[in-house]
C-alpha cells in the first residue's frame, strides 16, 4: 500500500511532487488516515456486527465476530410492517418535499435570475435571509400554526414547512446556475413563438438537470433526516417516519440492545445507498450551498 | 401577505420612472426581452394597471415560493416575536401580556445562560480540534494518494446520516457498562477512569457530546476544505517548492490563506449549527445530566412542549433568532465582506 504512491509519475493537478516521497512520509500518511477511518468506521462496523448477535452475547463480548450468526434481529425488522410502514412514510414525505420545493424555488429562481421586476433585489435578499434562520426558532409557532391549519397528524403538515425552509438555499443556487444560459437562446425561443413559461418549461428546465439533481438530492436527504418536525406533527404511528421510529423503537426495546442497533443498521441503509448513487450531487450541491450562502 | 409588491413601500427598483425600459439593473439577462404585455403606446393614464400586469408578467413566477415561505417561515418567526410578550399555554389567543417579563425571566434563568456558555463551549471546541482536523484530513486526502476517493467517502459517510441514528448508536455505544466504549478503555491507564461516565456524568457528558457531533460533521468540513483547496492552482505551489518552500511553509504560506474564505464559511456554518443543535443531544442525553448538555433548542422544546409555558419558549426563540441574526449580520459584515465581494458569491449582478 505505502510503495505504490512513489512509483505512478503522474501528473497530479495540486500536489506537486517533484523529488519522489519518502516511504517513511507515505506510510506516516496512511497511517494517520487508517487512524480516522477506523474512528469513523468502527461504530459502524460494531452496529453492524452486533445486529448478529443476541443482547446476551453482545455484553459479554462486545468485540467479537457473531458466534452464532443471528439473523433474527434483522430477519425479525425486515418482515414488521411498522418499520416497511415508517420506510414508506419517509419516502413519500421525502419525494413529496423534493418536487414541492424544486419546483415552487425553480419558478422563483427563474425570475430572480432572467427578468428585471420591481422589488426583485428585496425579495432577494428576504429569501437569503431565510438562510440564517435555523429551523429550531420556528418550530414552536409552526407547531401551533400548523394546529390552527388542522395540519396536525397530517403528512402536508411536514412537506410544507419543509418546502418552505428549504427555499433558500435552492433557490440561491438555481438562480446562480440559471443566470449561465445565455440570453440570446430565450431571445430565439421567443422569436419561435414561446412564450416565458414556454421557455422555462421545454428548454431552461432540461437545460438545467445537473442543478436541479444536485438540489433535489439535497432536499431529499434533508427531509429523509428530519426529526424535529414530524416528532411533533405526526404523533400517531401511522405517520411516523423512520427518524421517529427509531427514536421510538429505543424507548421501546430500551433493553434489548442487539435488537436495536440491528434497528438502527436497516434504518441506515436507505441513507448509505442513496449516498452512495447521488455522491456526486449530493456534495457538489453541499459544497456551493455554503459557499454561495 | 407580502404578495402585493406594487404597492409596496420598501421596493427600490431604481428605473420606476420611466415606464418604457423595465426596471432593475443592466446587467439583467432580459434587458431585450419584448414585453409580454404587448400595449407599447406610452398612454400616461393606463400607466398604472399597465405597470401592475407587467410586474406580474414576471413576478407571478415568484408568487408560489413567496406565499410558501410567507406562511411557514415567516409568519412562525413573527407569532413567535408577539407570544413572547405574553404568559401563555398555548391555546387560544395569547391574552395576558406581561411585556418584558419573559426576556428579564430568561436573562436571570441559569439554565439559558448555561446554554449560551455551552454554545460557546462547542464553537470554541470545535475551532480548536474539529477544525484542525477537517483541515489536516482535506489536505493528506487532496495529495496524490492511493484510494483516496475510498476515503472520502468514508469519512463524509457520517454526515449523510440522520442526527437520530448516530444518537441512538452513540448512546447505546457509551452505554455505562457493557457498552463499546466502556470496553475499549478499561484496561488503559488514562482514559481508564472514563468508563461508566460518558454520557452519564456532568463532567464528562459534554466532551463525549462534542467526540459524536466531530464524528458526525467533520466530514462535511472536510468536504469544504477539498473544494477550496482544489481551486487552488497548483503553479503557485509548484512556483514556491521551486523557490525552496517545504511542504510546511507551503501550507503555512500558501495554502491556509487561499483556503481563507472557506475557513470563515465553516466556521460560520459551525456557529449556526451549534445554535440550532437539538435532535443529536434530544436523542443521546434529552439535555442532562442536569442540564449538562442542554442547549438552547432543548430549553425551548421542554418549556414549550413540556410544561405548556408556550410564552415563555417563544421568548427563548426569539432569542436563538436574534443571536443568529446578530451574528450573520456581523459576521458577513466584518467577516465575509472580502469573501462576498469576490468570485466566490453573486457571479453576475450585486446585489
Amino acid at each position: 500500500m505505502s510503495t505504490a504512491a512513489q512509483s505512478t509519475p503522474a501528473p497530479a493537478p495540486s500536489a506537486p511532487s517533484r523529488r519522489p516521497r519518502r516511504w517513511t512520509g507515505s506510510l506516516a500518511r496512511h497511517l494517520t488516515v487508517w487512524v480516522i477511518g477506523a474512528f469513523i468506521v468502527v461504530p459502524l462496523g460494531y452496529a453492524v456486527l452486533s445486529g448478529f448477535k443476541s443482547t446476551g452475547d453482545l455484553s459479554r463480548d462486545p468485540f467479537g465476530l457473531p458466534s452464532p450468526w443471528r439473523g433474527s434481529n434483522y430477519t425479525g425488522i425486515l418482515t414488521s410492517d411498522t418499520f416497511w410502514r415508517q420506510i414508506a412514510n419517509s419516502a413519500g414525505i421525502a419525494i413529496a418535499t423534493t418536487a414541492l420545493t424544486v419546483g415552487v424555488s425553480a419558478m422563483a429562481a427563474f425570475a430572480f435570475a432572467r427578468y428585471a421586476f420591481r422589488g426583485r433585489e428585496m425579495f432577494f435578499t428576504l429569501f437569503a435571509m431565510g438562510l440564517m434562520f435555523p429551523f429550531a426558532v420556528a418550530v414552536l409557532p409552526l407547531f401551533v400554526l400548523l394546529r390552527a391549519f388542522g395540519l396536525l397528524d397530517n403528512p402536508l403538515g411536514v412537506v410544507l414547512p419543509q418546502a418552505a425552509f428549504g427555499l433558500p438555499m435552492t433557490i440561491i443556487i438555481l438562480r446562480g446556475f440559471f443566470r449561465t444560459i445565455p440570453a440570446e437562446l430565450e431571445e430565439a425561443a421567443t422569436m419561435d413563438g414561446c412564450g416565458r413559461f414556454g421557455f422555462f418549461w421545454r428548454i431552461l428546465l432540461p437545460m438545467a438537470r445537473p442543478a436541479l439533481g444536485t438540489v433535489a438530492v439535497l432536499a431529499t436527504v434533508t427531509s429523509w433526516n428530519n426529526f424535529f418536525l414530524p416528532l411533533l406533527v405526526l404523533s400517531q404511528p401511522r405517520w411516523q417516519t423512520i427518524p421517529v421510529g427509531v427514536q421510538q423503537f429505543q424507548g421501546q426495546y430500551a433493553t434489548d440492545y442487539a435488537l436495536v442497533l440491528a434497528y438502527i443498521v436497516l434504518a441506515m441503509v436507505p441513507a448509505l445507498a442513496f449516498y452512495a448513487v447521488a455522491e456526486r450531487q449530493l456534495i457538489s450541491g453541499l459544497t456551493a450551498g455554503a459557499t454561495k450562502g | 401577505m407580502t404578495s402585493g409588491p406594487p404597492a409596496t413601500p420598501g421596493a427600490s427598483a431604481p428605473a420606476t420612472s420611466t415606464p418604457g425600459a423595465p426596471p432593475g439593473d443592466a446587467a439583467a439577462p432580459d434587458a431585450s426581452t419584448p414585453d409580454a404585455s404587448g400595449a407599447t403606446v406610452p398612454a400616461r393614464s393606463a400607466a398604472r394597471p399597465r405597470r401592475l400586469r407587467r410586474w406580474l408578467s414576471s413576478a407571478w413566477f415568484l408568487i408560489p415560493a413567496l406565499v410558501l415561505f410567507a406562511l411557514f417561515v415567516l409568519l412562525p418567526i413573527a407569532i413567535a416575536g408577539y407570544a413572547a410578550f405574553f404568559r401563555w399555554g398555548g391555546f387560544g389567543p395569547p391574552s395576558e401580556f406581561v411585556g418584558l417579563d419573559n426576556f428579564t425571566r430568561m436573562a436571570g434563568d441559569p439554565i439559558f445562560r448555561g446554554d449560551l456558555w455551552r454554545g460557546l463551549v462547542l464553537v470554541l471546541l470545535s475551532l480548536v480540534l474539529q477544525l484542525p482536523l477537517a483541515v489536516g484530513t482535506a489536505v493528506l486526502l487532496n495529495g496524490r494518494m492511493r484510494g483516496r476517493a475510498v476515503y472520502r467517502m468514508v469519512f463524509f459517510a457520517p454526515y449523510v446520516l440522520s442526527e437520530v441514528v448516530t444518537g441512538v448508536l452513540f448512546g447505546m455505544i457509551f452505554l455505562p457498562g457493557g457498552g463499546l466504549a466502556d470496553h475499549l478503555v478499561e484496561d488503559l491507564p488514562l482514559l481508564g477512569g472514563l468508563a461508566g461516565r460518558w454520557f452519564s456524568d456532568p463532567s464528562t457528558a459534554m466532551p463525549t457530546l462534542f467526540l459524536v457531533m466531530t464524528w458526525k460533521y467533520f466530514g462535511f468540513h472536510m468536504m469544504l476544505y477539498l473544494a477550496g483547496l482544489q481551486s487552488i492552482p497548483g503553479e503557485v505551489l509548484e512556483a514556491a517548492s521551486i523557490d525552496g518552500a517545504g511542504a510546511w511553509r507551503r501550507f503555512r504560506h500558501i495554502v491556509l490563506p487561499l483556503l481563507g474564505p472557506t475557513l470563515r464559511i465553516s466556521v460560520f456554518l459551525s456557529v449556526i449549527g451549534s445554535i440550532q443543535l437539538f435532535d443529536l443531544v434530544w436523542v443521546i442525553t434529552a439535555g442532562g445530566p442536569s442540564h449538562s448538555t442542554e442547549t438552547m433548542s432543548i430549553t425551548m422544546f421542554q418549556y414549550g412542549f413540556k410544561r405548556y409555558q408556550v410564552g415563555y419558549a417563544s421568548a427563548i426563540s426569539v432569542a436563538m433568532f436574534a443571536i443568529s441574526l446578530v451574528f450573520s449580520l456581523l459576521y458577513q459584515r466584518y467577516v465575509l465582506h472580502r469573501d462576498l465581494r469576490g468570485a466566490v458569491t453573486a457571479p453576475g449582478a450585486p446585489r
